[in-house]
């Protein structure tokens, strides 16, 4: 937004002075990513730490969900359609990349659309979409399967594995007390509104601002945080109005909820949490790949020694995990965090100080 | 993943926005935000159309972070 940084960080200086330590969650993969890229660490005074929550999407989708792409996209009349980060995630020495290796037909795609095209392209094969994600990308996927349902497309089904903000970050942070803030992701905040995070100040008894992506937006809903705490003020801030109205997106979620409704779901690191995932409502749930394909429910296994749980619930980071840039690294990720450039391992990665 | 880019809508045909990002054009779907038109600045997120731009609100916000720093 163009805010004036050297002012800002200024000011933040000037409150962390008379704050003890503070520490300060973020949970939006996208914001993790931000923050190394322009170093924001290493401008705050000592006092604060930025830690990484459970924001990254395909971080937190569970192995048996992997398990379960793996084996939908090993199928031979399947084409399987999927976002590119999802691509590499490992589930023992198998992921959809190495199947795409081995020759099974498997696409990214930019927008869930084009699972549509593809499955209208392709009438004697079965497509099968990847739903991943939170508010900001399951309301594409209503979209996909209402579309798909208008125009009588019976060969497409969605592996669905979306996900609510709001349940983790109550689940992660109810008794937890070694955090004192937390940075709002502000495009799901874009789709559920700002009023969908009063229950941070409110239930969780936290400050908290929501924030846009650019460095000094973050700064300045760091600063937003800062002068809560200063006046022990309870709220959330909306740092983020040019995109965050009070309300959200109410359209899309009207029409995400039109198509699904929430259930239990179990996030890597995290367990099942209750009602804070997505499942189809049932007029729809002919379109979900479990059902079609009869794919049996796995255990979720970690990878050995990974921290990734750890991590996702901000207890640890990531040079504090063994395999950290020695065997895994976003060439050959070990676990999940490693994977998509918002997993907190490979953005400690790829901004690490040599 | 969730990181979603602002762009300038240049055409609307079908349901369907052109989005412009600064030289590079890409086709955006409207259904989760119909109300958007020709000229807006909008956020668009794999592939679709999500918020419009509220350019008071950002100038509202931005005077505050101002008079919120020079009382410190
Ligand atoms: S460095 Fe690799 S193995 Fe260790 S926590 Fe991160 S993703 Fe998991």
């Amino acid at each position: 937004m163009n805010y004036n940084i050297t002012n800002i960080l200024q000011g933040i200086w000037k409150l962390a002075d008379q704050t003890g330590p503070v520490a300060i969650m973020e949970v939006c993969g996208t914001h993790t990513s931000s923050i190394r890229q322009y170093g924001i660490p290493s401008l705050l005074p000592p006092n604060i730490r930025l830690v990484s929550g459970p924001g990254c999407p395909v971080c937190v989708t569970s192995s048996a969900d992997i398990a379960a792409a793996i084996a939908l996209a090993s199928l031979d009349e399947v084409i399987f359609t999927c976002f590119g980060d999802m691509m590499r995630v490992p589930n023992g020495d198998v992921s959809l990349y190495s199947l795409y290796e081995q020759g099974r037909d498997i696409r990214l795609v930019t927008s869930p659309l084009d699972a549509l095209t593809i499955a209208q392209e392709y009438p004697e094969k079965q497509v099968v979409y990847f739903g991943i994600g939170f508010e900001t990308t399951a309301p594409h996927t209503a979209v996909l399967v209402e579309k798909a349902a208008q125009a009588k497309v019976r060969n497409l089904s969605i592996l669905n594995s979306h996900k609510t903000m709001p349940q983790a970050i109550t689940a992660l942070l109810q008794n937890e007390s070694s955090i004192d803030a937390l940075l709002c992701p502000g495009h799901v905040a874009a789709m559920i509104g700002a009023e969908a995070f009063a229950f941070v100040p409110e239930k969780l008894q936290l400050p908290a601002a929501i924030a846009g992506f650019a460095a000094d937006e973050i700064l300045a809903a760091i600063l937003a945080i800062m002068d809560l705490l200063h006046k022990q003020k309870l709220d959330c801030v909306n740092m983020y109005p040019q995109f965050v109205t009070p309300a959200g997106n109410r359209s899309a979620l009207n029409l995400l909820y039109r198509v699904m409704e929430p259930c239990d779901a179990i996030w890597r690191g995290l367990g099942s949490l209750p009602q804070s995932g997505l499942q189809f409502r049932p007029a729809y749930r002919d379109f979900e790949a479990r059902t079609r394909f009869n794919i049996e429910k796995t255990e979720t296994t970690e990878p050995k020694d990974c921290l990734c749980a750890a991590i996702l619930r901000g207890k640890a980071i990531p040079p504090n995990c063994v395999h950290f840039s020695r065997d895994c690294t976003p060439d050959a990720p070990v676990g999940p965090c490693m994977v998509s450039s918002e997993g907190a391992c490979a953005a400690y990665y790829r901004y690490r100080e040599e | 993943m969730c990181l979603a880019i602002p762009g300038l809508i240049t055409k609307i045909q079908d349901g369907e926005a052109t989005v412009d990002y600064g030289g590079v054009s890409k086709h955006a779907d409207l259904s989760l935000m119909e109300k958007a038109a020709l000229g807006d600045i909008v956020l668009v997120h794999a592939g679709f159309v999500i918020q419009i731009l509220d350019k008071k609100a950002g100038e509202e916000l931005q005077k505050l972070v101002k008079a919120t720093l020079d009382v410190l």
